[in-house]
């Protein structure tokens, strides 16, 4: 399970997360959905220990990783895949290298049980036999795909994906929710999905919460989320440009 | 005069934050150097990036410097007609001086500026941060063979380049001032202590030093996608650069006073 209580940080006296709390249990999936720039994968950052808190908690599995050390962090990492927003593969490195790394860098087993390993990967994610394609000749789905068979090489427990579907066509979009559906039925792995994309969101979610101005301000199931009267998360989800949002952003222009 | 104030105020703003950084990455780096086991294949792909690679570079550079320095000093030695110590001059200078300083020089135009852009490019492209997802330390993945390679490469770089220009001096000399090669070759090494060489190729470990700390800093301190790769790269280039002419001469000094 991951719990986040009373998370706050800020950037340059900027606000970014606002005494921010929420729940995730084990095995199901949250989509945290908010408008771009609003904190989402600063918040994914937070779980996986690449930022830390001005203050609050995370506690991933009973345990507080924002007090744990480098090293008890680098167990708790690698029982959690993350899917970059880009793909973030290494470049200078082929697709098998990519997806293998976590574990020719800390688990060191046998060369054939480290093809296999990646090689299941890949073809998880539907891109059998690519091993040694460099990440430059990939597409934008394609990178995205293998960023997703990085994180599952390491059979981890719980897999963030930050913008799994931006800036992929309509099909690719759609195939990659459904690796995340299977994902959490086949490996009942504990997924925190971030989104501006309200089809994906409804697609893969258990649950729906939704972040604005450093917050969570409503959590719901995918029905419980469409069905709400909330002004704010109304006007989100059915992409309005008129609402408290645009005001609130309006508002704020003004007074500068 | 408030405006300057507010210049002057973010100026040592930035040089403190700048400071604190480096001495935060040289105290990371030295700890995962000596504490964690090195993977001596990535020594050896930067050691051959940043050596192996530089060599044509260094040689063309030393090479016109050594050729240079035996013009400069023909020109004053002949009117005093000793054209003799002009093997010593050139030998001396470029072992002392010339060949550390240049060499380190090239090495950081061309092997500093790429690591900052190649750190720079993988900051923007959130490769950092996968590195840390996938519980690998990026000072120890990246900033650690780096150091390694340039403070043993750059050495070697140098008494490769002192050979090169010291045959540049060698070929004015013989084929232009009439000196016998042999004459050349005995002036040149005889005028050489252990000393000169010493203190030549020491301080190079440092400015080895200091090119993969300021290129790996800058690098991770990379904002704003491309146009951030290409400022943190010239930032990177221009601040070796004095830090390397400044240790040059802290170590000029104190090796003055140390070997008299």
């Amino acid at each position: 399970m991951i719990e986040i209580i009373g998370l706050n940080k800020s950037f340059n006296e900027r606000k970014v997360l606002n005494n921010l709390s929420l729940k995730v249990d084990t095995g199901s999936t949250c989509v945290i959905i908010g408008r771009s720039g609003c904190g989402k994968s600063v918040l994914l950052k937070h779980i996986v220990g690449i930022l830390s808190p001005d203050s609050g908690q995370v506690i991933v599995d009973g345990q507080d990783v924002t007090q744990l050390k480098e090293s008890e962090m680098d167990k708790v990492r690698m029982r959690v895949g993350m899917v970059f927003q880009g793909g973030a593969l290494f470049d200078s490195m082929n697709v098998g290298e990519n997806v293998g790394f976590g574990l020719i860098e800390h688990d060191h087993i046998e060369r054939k049980q480290l093809l296999e390993r990646i090689e299941e990967a890949l073809c998880m994610v539907g891109l059998c036999g690519i091993e040694n394609l460099m990440p430059s000749e990939l597409s934008g789905g394609m990178k995205k795909r293998v960023s997703l068979a990085r994180a599952i090489c390491i059979k981890p427990d719980i897999i963030l994906y930050d913008e799994p579907t931006t800036g992929v066509d309509p099909i690719t979009a759609d195939s990659i929710n459904e690796l995340i559906r299977s994902l959490h039925d086949k490996i009942k792995v504990t997924s925190i999905v971030v989104t501006h994309d309200m089809k994906s969101a409804y697609r893969v979610a258990d649950r729906i919460a939704m972040l604005y101005q450093g917050r969570i301000i409503a959590e719901g199931t995918a029905e419980e989320i469409q069905a709400t009267e909330h002004p704010v998360v109304h006007q989100f989800i059915n992409g309005l440009a008129k609402g408290p949002i645009t005001e609130t952003v309006e508002h704020l222009k003004n007074r500068q | 005069m408030e405006k300057l104030f507010i210049i002057l105020g973010k100026k040592v703003t930035s040089f403190l934050y700048f400071s604190g950084g480096l001495a935060n990455l040289v105290s990371q780096t030295f700890y995962w150097t000596f504490t964690a086991p090195i993977k001596k294949e990535r020594v050896f792909i930067q050691a051959k990036k940043a050596g192996v690679d530089s060599l044509p570079i260094v040689s063309l550079i030393t090479f016109f410097i050594g050729v240079i320095m035996a013009f400069q000093t023909a020109y004053l030695m002949q009117r005093l007609g000793s054209e003799m110590y002009i093997a010593s001059i050139v030998a001396l200078s470029l072992v002392r001086e010339l060949g550390p300083v240049i060499t380190a020089l090239v090495v950081a135009g061309r092997v500093g500026a790429a690591i900052t852009a190649e750190i720079g490019s993988m900051q923007v492209t959130e490769q950092v941060d996968a590195l840390q997802t996938l519980a690998t330390n990026p000072v120890k993945y990246l900033v650690v063979p780096r150091f390694i390679a340039l403070s043993i490469m750059l050495p070697i770089l140098t008494l490769y380049g002192d050979i090169i220009g010291i045959f540049g001096g060698y070929l004015i000399c013989v084929y232009k001032l009439g000196i016998t090669s042999s004459m050349y070759l005995h002036i040149a090494f005889d005028a050489l202590l252990f000393k000169d060489v010493f203190t030549g190729l020491a301080k190079t470990i440092f400015f080895g030093m200091i090119i993969s700390f300021v290129s790996c800093y800058e690098g991770f301190n990379v904002e704003g996608g491309a146009e951030g790769v290409g400022k943190a790269t010239t930032r990177s280039v221009v601040t070796t650069f004095i830090m390397i002419i400044a240790a040059d001469c802290f170590f000029t000094a104190l090796f003055y006073f140390i070997f008299p």
